[in-house]
């Protein structure tokens, strides 16, 4: 267990290492130098990079001179926030509707979830968002369009976490901040988690379904367990591998997704800061936005491969 | 994909008493200090909230009037300005500042001289330094400001420059508190000057989210007017889609830049009105005159009358602008009507192209700019519309393009043999047009894309440039216009309209010809919609008698 648990660190290291060696060098396209390096070997100034990293100095904007971490780090709750909220959506109701597909495999509900889960998974989000805002937003009307809460609150930005903070301005407006903040991230939300949800109702499905034709299955069932058990008991369990090897797949969907789904909604992120970073030529943030986006990946991925370890008997070897 | 069709009206009236005015607004700016960006987005989120200029422009013109400056005296050698600073100026406050006096004449000259000094405390807390006084040559311009008193400062300058007064009246040279510095400057922040801005302006700034929003208070003890917007929100909307829903579910009261499709669909809503103003623009085709045969008027004057003009205004802008006649807008003072206008004519365009000796035609390449303007939404089609009536008259083209930087460099340096292009005025002056575009200075490798140098032209701006009595000087630019519409260096072709979209129970609201918008008259009431009322002009000393039109 332990060796495995190193062994994955040291995957995470070696992906650390080969990310800060691409930012270093988007840091050396900034116009004047992000940082003052005392060696002249690019070698050693690559060390060097890493201990200003290490120490929080991550740079100045080249626009206009602001602390480059200090801004991530403004961005970051608005994005964490939407992504907390997204992979719920998409785990849940992912596994729910496989669950459901697999549960009554070859009838109705599974093909037309199946149909359904294609037609979404091919879906541009771009456009399918605009189509969200459509329907709910102006023609039903309940949702809003875009930003994190209406203006005529006006809430203080502490944690810069929405929901947290409107808690703690509670006494202006009690929980009618709080709720008008959670409907804000719906829209976003939703439209973020969609193509992940897809692909993973269909993953749910096929592992499902494939476990299902196991002998041990079979003895189950003639032992005279109903379906309800054997799925959610048995199958699941076993099926339950192989979803989060995909999982780990789809927060690189997410992070992709993010970027697209924070422009359009006008959500203050660190997707959003990136893009304009980019449009703007702005190098030493879009170096930190970069790092950023890239950490999170593989922080979910460290995690997901240790629940998948833990879970999985088989991969508990030693070195 | 209509966004009206389903829409059920929007209610905007979720608080009590009106007085929130949501803003959508296109991007986030850079700095909240005009003086270090020359973006339109750092003007719209400070020009018309935060600060004041000496002078300003009366909204939705591009006439001068007194801001913090009550009147001028301009010296008989044009050399001289003199200002009375107005007295029982505010400035408003902060978490880091409490004014203890009104502004004063130290508040102007410390301003004016962040911008030109590099000994100034403040020259160096800006890396982007002063994009806008330093391309305007001020440094240069101006030899030296003056105290006389508490109220009144001279500022002289190393020639004669009519359109001196106009550029002070942009947006760019605010004048910010000398106090307030000092008092960041004793709490060792002196950093925090730009980033938690302090004016005199009609509100002041509560805060800024990057990417989110901008918030404003209204600023009671401004020294002018007294807005009916309590709270001001710049909600930070970057796609024009969403802004437009956030416009049309009521989550935001003005849009800005809508696309041609939102101003349709404006049109067939009661509850949406769009403020559309003649831009201080322009889109051109620049002949190369330094390259056979565009050297030849005739050739240039023959190409101008292949071009059906009207049909570009139609389809390419979706006659959301005027036909030009000249580099100058109808909105400029210095506007002439043409007596010799472009006409749509073929067929004497061949006949101009046979008397210049190419009968049978030639072959040109036409470069489209690759990006969208608010003076040219598409230059692409603008560029196969003009292919298109070129054919017609025996001339081959080619369309050029090129990634933008690119193509600005290589259109500098004179590669091209013809090229659309425009400009959009900074300031009112018609200088503004007239210099950049088409003087002899900027003809080489500068921003005069027909590298045309005509000597009697530029002794005629120039004139008119060292002019101080504006009647003088509208004689000068008449005859300037004239003698364009003769030589043709380049085909105007128009004048666009800057739009925003506004719902109709909010009026008053201005925009200007160049671009900047204006709360100054705002009311919440819902109105006539064909009468919004006239905003109360600033109170006017009595002193100041020097005034361009």
């Amino acid at each position: 267990m332990i060796g495995a648990l190193l062994r994955l660190l040291l995957t995470s290291i070696v992906s650390v290492f080969g990310l800060t060696l691409l930012t270093f060098f988007i840091s050396r396209q900034a116009s004047s130098p992000l940082h003052f390096y005392r060696s002249d070997n690019v070698f050693t100034q690559y060390f060097e990079y890493l201990g200003f990293l290490f120490k929080g100095d991550w740079g100045k904007s080249s626009l206009n001179g602001s602390d480059v971490l200090t801004e991530l780090l403004k961005h970051f709750p608005a994005t964490f926030e939407l992504l907390i909220f997204a992979l719920f959506i998409a785990i849940f109701f992912g596994l729910l509707l496989g669950i459901l597909a697999a549960k009554h495999r070859g009838g109705w509900l599974d093909n037309g979830l199946m149909g359904a889960t294609l037609v979404g998974y091919s879906m541009p989000i771009f456009w399918w968002g605009l189509l969200l805002v459509l329907f709910f937003s102006l023609y039903l009307g309940i949702t809003p369009v875009a930003g994190r809460i209406d203006y005529q609150y006006y809430i203080k930005p502490v944690t810069r976490f929405m929901l947290v903070d409107t808690l703690i301005s509670n006494h202006h407006y009690g929980f009618a901040a709080f709720f008008n903040a959670l409907n804000h991230l719906i829209l976003p939300a939703i439209t973020l988690s969609w193509v992940p949800m897809t692909i993973m109702a269909r993953m749910t499905r096929s592992s499902l379904v494939n476990i299902l034709k196991f002998e041990y299955i079979r003895t189950a069932r003639s032992k005279g367990l109903s379906q309800t058990r054997i799925i959610w008991v048995h199958a699941l369990r076993n099926a339950m591998q192989s979803l989060l090897t995909i999982s780990s797949l789809q927060i690189s969907i997410l992070i992709t997704g993010l970027i697209i789904t924070e422009y359009i909604f006008a959500w203050p992120g660190v997707g959003n800061w990136l893009l304009n970073a980019v449009s703007r030529q702005d190098y030493p943030s879009i170096q930190a936005g970069i790092l950023a986006l890239s950490s999170i990946v593989i922080i979910f991925n460290l995690l997901l491969d240790l629940v998948a370890n833990y879970l999985d008997p088989k991969k508990r070897r030693p070195i | 994909m209509s966004l009206t069709a389903c829409q059920p009206d929007p209610s905007p009236n979720k608080q009590t008493k009106r007085s929130l005015l949501v803003y959508c607004a296109e991007g986030s700016p850079v700095t909240l200090n005009p003086q270090t960006s020359t973006s339109g987005t750092t003007v719209d989120a400070t020009s018309a909230t935060i600060f004041n200029q000496l002078i300003d422009y009366v909204p939705g013109t591009t006439n001068l009037r007194p801001s913090l400056a009550t009147g001028w005296q301009i010296s008989e050698t044009g050399l001289i300005y003199r200002f009375d600073i107005r007295t029982g100026v505010h400035f408003q406050s902060n978490q880091y500042f409490s004014p203890s006096r009104p502004l004063n004449a130290d508040d102007v000259i410390f301003s004016l001289n962040r911008q030109r000094l590099k000994e100034h405390p403040l020259y160096k807390l800006s890396d982007s330094r002063y994009p806008y006084f330093q391309g305007q040559g001020l440094s240069q311009l101006i030899t030296d400001i003056r105290k006389i008193n508490d109220h009144q400062i001279e500022i002289e300058l190393s020639r004669p420059e009519s359109p001196f007064l106009s550029i002070l009246a942009t947006p760019f040279i605010p004048i910010q508190s000398k106090e307030y510095a000092e008092q960041l400057e004793k709490q060792n922040q002196l950093a925090l000057y730009d980033k938690f801005p302090i004016g005199t302006g009609p509100f002041s700034f509560v805060g800024y989210e990057v990417d989110s929003y901008i918030r404003f208070k209204r600023f009671d003890e401004h020294f002018a007017y007294k807005s009916q917007i309590k709270d001001l929100v710049y909600a930070i909307t970057p796609d024009p889609a969403m802004r437009f829903a956030r416009f049309a579910a009521g989550e935001c009261d003005v849009m800005r830049y809508p696309l041609p499709i939102h101003l349709k669909l404006a049109a067939q809503q009661d509850s949406i009105e769009s403020i559309q103003t003649p831009g201080l623009n322009v889109a051109y085709w620049a002949f190369n005159t330094q390259k056979e045969p565009f050297n030849n008027p005739k050739v240039r004057k023959a190409l101008s009358l292949a071009i059906n003009r009207q049909a570009i205004i139609r389809s390419v802008y979706n006659n959301q602008a005027v036909l030009a006649e000249g580099p100058l807008a109808p909105t400029s003072w210095a506007y002439q009507q043409s007596e010799t206008p472009i006409e749509y004519n073929p067929e004497k365009a061949k006949q101009l192209l046979t008397e210049a000796g190419y009968p049978g035609g030639f072959k040109l390449d036409i470069w489209a700019m690759p990006v969208q303007r608010g003076y040219n939404p598409n230059a692409r089609k603008m560029a196969e519309m003009i292919q298109q009536n070129l054919l017609e008259i025996g001339v081959v083209s080619e369309i050029v393009s090129y990634q933008w930087g690119t193509f600005l460099r290589r259109v500098r340096f004179g590669q091209h043999q013809t090229v659309l292009l425009g400009w959009n005025a900074d300031n009112g002056d018609p200088n503004n047009f007239l210099t950049p575009l088409l003087s002899c200075l900027a003809s080489q490798d500068r921003s005069n894309y027909s590298r045309w140098c005509h000597q009697e032209f530029d002794q005629i701006i120039m004139q008119a440039r060292q002019e101080s009595d504006p009647e003088i000087r509208k004689e000068h630019y008449h005859k300037a216009q004239k003698l364009l519409s003769k030589e043709l260096p380049w085909m105007p072709i128009a004048h666009a309209q800057n739009s925003l979209l506004v719902r109709s129970d909010i009026h008053g609201l201005r925009q200007s010809p160049l671009g900047g918008i204006s709360f100054e008259g705002i009311g919440f009431e819902p109105t006539v919609k064909s009468t919004p009322t006239e905003p109360e002009s600033l109170t006017t000393d009595k002193t100041s008698q020097e005034r361009q039109p």
